[in-house]
């Protein structure tokens, strides 16, 4: 649906994003992640024709963003960083000129409109003039513009900025059921909202793509060691040494609390039966036995640190996981 | 309603919501009551004078006295009101963030900056026809010649005209509203002034070219009553060629 092909943008002697390549199945929800300036922005308002590519093609649902932006704009909603709303409409006028806008017309329109007003909860405010509205709801109304014509591509830029935790929820459950009907493209820097709603997330920093992957596959590329959390109840003086004993361990560390191991064994290995034996044969005391995996916030925070771009596999070893969620297994 | 329409209906509910165009018309319509005015009663004291010196009926001419005048001066008042409605067509889109959605629309820069160019057009058409009400007026005390008033009106609809598509690009070029206000101001100004430039150098080729270019002498042969091609060659051209500058400004703000 979407299809980017090495990609620049430069502003004079900047360069905004560097050689840019990636796409978009149908029905497709993509996550663009990347801290500030990484390139995000102007990565989709190339897709939207909004500026051109100084080099490369971008195509979008088969045509080109540069040869023909209006076959491109009717194909795409479009939710920019700052929702564009006129202050001194009412939500209802402000959906009214959008639609006419994109050459709607009558029941149509109508019906369209009734069906984004409903599709988010913006039934209350209806008349409300736009200027009066909290950020919340500007950016549901600039959401409502976006899907107001049912486009079969979205491009929303940071849709869930300025929401309350229960609209974000309800955006996200938005964007997921437009999953499978839409391609959807959204840029975000609240990372369990790509996992949460995205198939595929591509991060990006220094104008570059570093990594493309499923949420899960990145946080897997990323682990160069299994890691056990052991927590021993009673502890004797030498057992960072002794646990370091055990086949398979090839490395030892203090956990945060007394009594809490961290355990590192070669990648793809589960130790923990070993571990629990041993514990227990010495009767420590087994209190708690876990591995741990990255969030995809650890995988971002590693990807962006090394502007060169990743290298999966080498030495880039995760610090101590003082950061690191940990989840039971 | 096409895209157009649209955009035309969209501005002017900003103008009639917000306060600038009741302020801008009562300002504008003010001062078009008072001029008109001065020009009566100054005809009024110069046919008094006349009846003195000659006797009898002195025969008013409301035309050279009161019109003409009163036209001419509206160039004045035409170049400091109409900035003040062009400033914000792109400015306050740019600045609200709104012009990307225009941009991403599915419809060209010709249709937006038409739309733009349209809806400031039927402000300025209503609030000319509302100085109508003084030919009107006079109308029934007085007799004189309406066609020397038609074309005083066609000179200041194409001279608003010209004037409005100046400010339109002073307004595609830059996201403050004040500074595009300015802008256009100075272009206009630098026009007008320039048939002073015009008259310096007189029947050299030059000085043809230079007085060409202001609107002055176009402006002032129709408000003397005279419609000649050359002059609305003159506003036609130079309407589209300021359109044409907006399209490319406009454009251009996707490369930056």
């Amino acid at each position: 649906m979407i299809d980017v092909q090495n990609i620049t943008k430069r502003y004079g002697n900047l360069t905004a994003i560097d050689r840019v390549t990636f796409s978009v199945a149908k029905g497709e929800v993509l996550a663009f992640l990347g801290p500030n300036g990484a390139g995000k922005t102007t990565t989709m308002r190339i897709l939207t024709c909004f500026m051109p590519a100084t080099e490369g093609t971008a195509t979008v649902a088969g045509f080109d963003c540069a040869d023909q932006p209006l076959e491109v704009k009717r194909r795409i909603g479009y939710l920019p960083e700052t929702p564009p709303v006129y202050q001194e409409f009412t939500v209802s006028e402000y959906l009214t000129f959008v639609g006419r806008m994109r050459g709607m017309v009558g029941k149509n329109l109508t019906t369209a409109i009734d069906q984004s007003i409903e599709k988010l909860a913006l039934g209350t405010v209806r008349q409300r003039l736009i200027g009066n509205l909290s950020r919340g709801y500007r950016q549901r109304v600039g959401l409502a513009q976006a899907v107001l014509h049912d486009p079969p591509v979205l491009i929303l830029d940071e849709p869930t900025v300025g929401l309350d935790p229960k609209q974000i929820i309800e955006i996200r459950d938005l964007i997921k059921s437009l999953a499978g009907s839409h391609s959807v493209i959204l840029s975000t820097h609240i990372l369990p909202e790509a996992t949460a709603v995205c198939q595929r997330v591509v991060i990006i920093s220094g104008g570059r793509i570093v990594a493309e992957d499923t949420p899960d596959q990145l946080s897997a590329r990323l682990r160069h060691s299994e890691k056990i959390s052991v927590t021993i109840k009673n502890p004797p003086d030498n057992s960072l040494a002794a646990l370091r004993t055990i086949p398979g361990i090839l490395n030892v560390f203090q956990g945060q609390s007394a009594g809490t191991f961290l355990l590192e064994c070669a990648l793809g290995q589960d130790k923990r039966d070993e571990v629990a034996r041993f514990v227990i044969a010495n009767q420590w005391g087994l209190l708690e036995l876990r591995t741990i995996s990255m969030t995809l916030e650890d995988v971002f925070l590693q990807l962006t640190r090394h502007e060169e771009g990743i290298t999966p596999h080498a030495d880039t070893v995760t610090e101590l996981p003082t950061t690191t969620q940990e989840t039971a297994s | 309603m096409t895209p157009v329409q649209a955009i035309i209906a969209k501005e002017l509910r900003g103008y009639f919501v917000s306060p600038v165009v009741y302020v801008v018309g009562a300002i504008f319509l003010l001062i078009f009551g008072f001029l008109s005015y001065l020009y009566i009663v100054y005809a009024g004291y110069q046919a008094i004078q006349i009846m003195q010196m000659q006797g009898g009926q002195a025969q008013l001419n409301l035309n050279d006295l009161v019109f003409r005048n009163l036209f001419a001066s509206m160039r004045f008042v035409l170049l400091i009101i109409l900035p003040i409605l062009t400033m914000r067509l792109f400015a306050e889109e740019r600045k609200l963030r709104t012009f990307e959605f225009l941009m991403t629309s599915p419809i060209g820069i010709n249709e937006i900056v038409a739309g733009k160019f349209v809806s400031v057009f039927l402000v300025f058409l209503g609030l000319l026809g509302l100085t109508g009400l003084v030919p009107a007026v006079l109308m029934l005390f007085s007799d004189f010649d309406w066609n020397p008033i038609w074309t005083g009106y066609l000179g200041m609809t194409l001279l608003g005209a010209l004037f409005i598509s100046v400010g339109l690009l002073a307004s595609a070029i830059t996201e403050n509203q004040i500074v595009a206000a300015f802008l256009s101001f100075g272009i206009l100004l630098l026009i007008w002034l320039i048939s002073g430039l015009g008259t310096l150098l007189g029947d050299t080729t030059l000085g043809q070219v230079i007085s060409y270019v202001s609107f002055m002498d176009h402006y002032d042969r129709l408000v003397r009553g005279m419609i000649d091609t050359k002059d609305l060659v003159y506003f036609f051209s130079g309407l589209v060629f300021m359109l044409f500058l907006t399209h490319r400004a406009v454009e251009s703000t996707r490369w930056k």
